[in-house]
């Protein structure tokens, strides 16, 4: 069988992060597959109580589970995800860093988009200079 | 309408007039009566020129109308309600940095100092630093931001209010060749007046004052606000 060029999958174990409804944001696991459709999701660690979710709403992370069994119940995944430190890992990755930054910016003040407008410029200034110093 | 019972919904059987007197709500005034002062004569003497006019005549002091209607004129029905200034946003408190979004000021940034009777809001540039003057806007143009100033003890002074923000009424005709001529020429622009130029100066050195202990907020007041491309206001925070 020829290479997949796929690199996440659906897959018992697979760390999603939830993309709709009031719990969006946050990440959980896939403990069983329901069909093509659901999956039923579980993040103790992370505010997500157990339910099936529609896979339309959930997005694949790098992230997984290596060791965990099929259907295996709130307990057992709250263990492993602590042994694994899935939370760290998923708070250290560039994603979900992102996604915070994103969150910071939108809900500054006029104020402090001011700021920020502010501290590009210098940065731009210093950057500028630096690039003109090298190049000549 | 208790008593009118409604012919149709609106509509009374009784008209206005005829509620009043059923109600009967006239017979409890009272009134309290004035003195009698002299009445004004009703007839007055006038001389009269000519040999064979007698001399004198009397008048009336009141002439009679020439005009009277030949039907009657309904009088339209006073109204006793009267409007309530609006109350002020919970978001504009003294000191909240304000930006303006109508008149010649628009897109600036100024300090909300306070609302005055008539509801409009009382705020000031720094005009050193903005060239916003002291100046009343509605609060409808306006968005409130969440950066305030500090300003303990301050007070605005009881003169700036309404009044102090009046235009000075010219009464009578005045042509505009008048109004903006003089002499053939245009007139001379009219100096600010100096007690006016005074007070603004002594509103902003407390502003100031307050404006300049945090950073970058005396450049953030002389920047004006504006919305670039994919922003909208209703979804920023401000």
């Amino acid at each position: 069988m020829p290479e997949s060029n796929f690199k996440r999958f659906v897959e018992v174990g697979r760390v999603v992060l939830v993309n709709d409804g009031p719990l969006a944001g946050k990440i959980a696991v896939i403990a069983e597959i329901i069909d093509h459709n659901r999956a039923i999701i579980d993040g103790p660690t992370s505010g997500i109580p157990r339910q099936s979710f529609p896979y339309k709403h959930l997005l694949l992370t790098p992230l997984k589970l290596t060791k965990l069994p099929r259907a295996a119940g709130t307990g057992i995944v709250r263990k492993l995800v602590e042994q694994e430190g899935i939370v760290e890992k998923w708070d250290k990755s560039a994603w979900a860093q992102k996604r915070v930054m994103k969150e910071k910016r939108r809900s500054l003040s006029d104020f402090g988009r001011f700021k920020v407008m502010l501290a590009k410029k210098q940065r731009r200034d210093v950057v500028r200079k630096a690039v003109k110093k090298a190049s000549a | 309408m208790a008593r009118s019972k409604e012919l149709v919904p609106g509509v009374g059987r009784l008209s206005r007039s005829q509620v009043f007197t059923k109600r009967g709500l006239y017979k409890g005034i009272k009134k309290s009566d004035k003195p009698a002062g002299e009445e004004p004569a009703a007839t007055k003497e006038k001389a009269v020129g000519g040999a064979k006019n007698g001399e004198k005549r009397v008048i009336p002091t009141v002439k009679a109308p020439r005009y009277y209607p030949t039907e009657d004129v309904r009088q339209p029905k006073k109204s006793r309600k009267s409007h309530n200034p609006p109350g002020l946003r919970s978001s504009i408190t003294p000191g909240t940095v304000l930006i303006l979004l109508a008149g010649r000021f628009r897109g600036k940034r100024v300090v909300f100092l306070k609302q005055l009777e008539s509801g409009l809001l009382l705020v000031t540039g720094p005009y050193k630093a903005n060239g916003v003057p002291l100046r009343r806007v509605n609060q409808a143009y306006v968005i409130a931001t969440s950066t305030k100033l500090e300003l303990p003890g301050f007070t605005v002074d009881e003169k700036i209010n309404d009044a102090y923000f009046a235009k000075t009424s010219t009464k009578g005709a005045r042509s505009a060749e008048e109004e903006f001529f003089e002499d053939g020429k245009p007139k001379a622009k009219e100096t600010f007046p100096a007690t006016k130029a005074a007070d603004q100066k002594q509103v902003d050195s407390a502003i100031l004052d307050a404006v300049k202990k945090t950073p970058d907020l005396v450049k953030y007041l002389k920047s004006t606000w504006g919305l670039s491309k994919g922003q909208y206001p209703h979804q920023l925070m401000f």
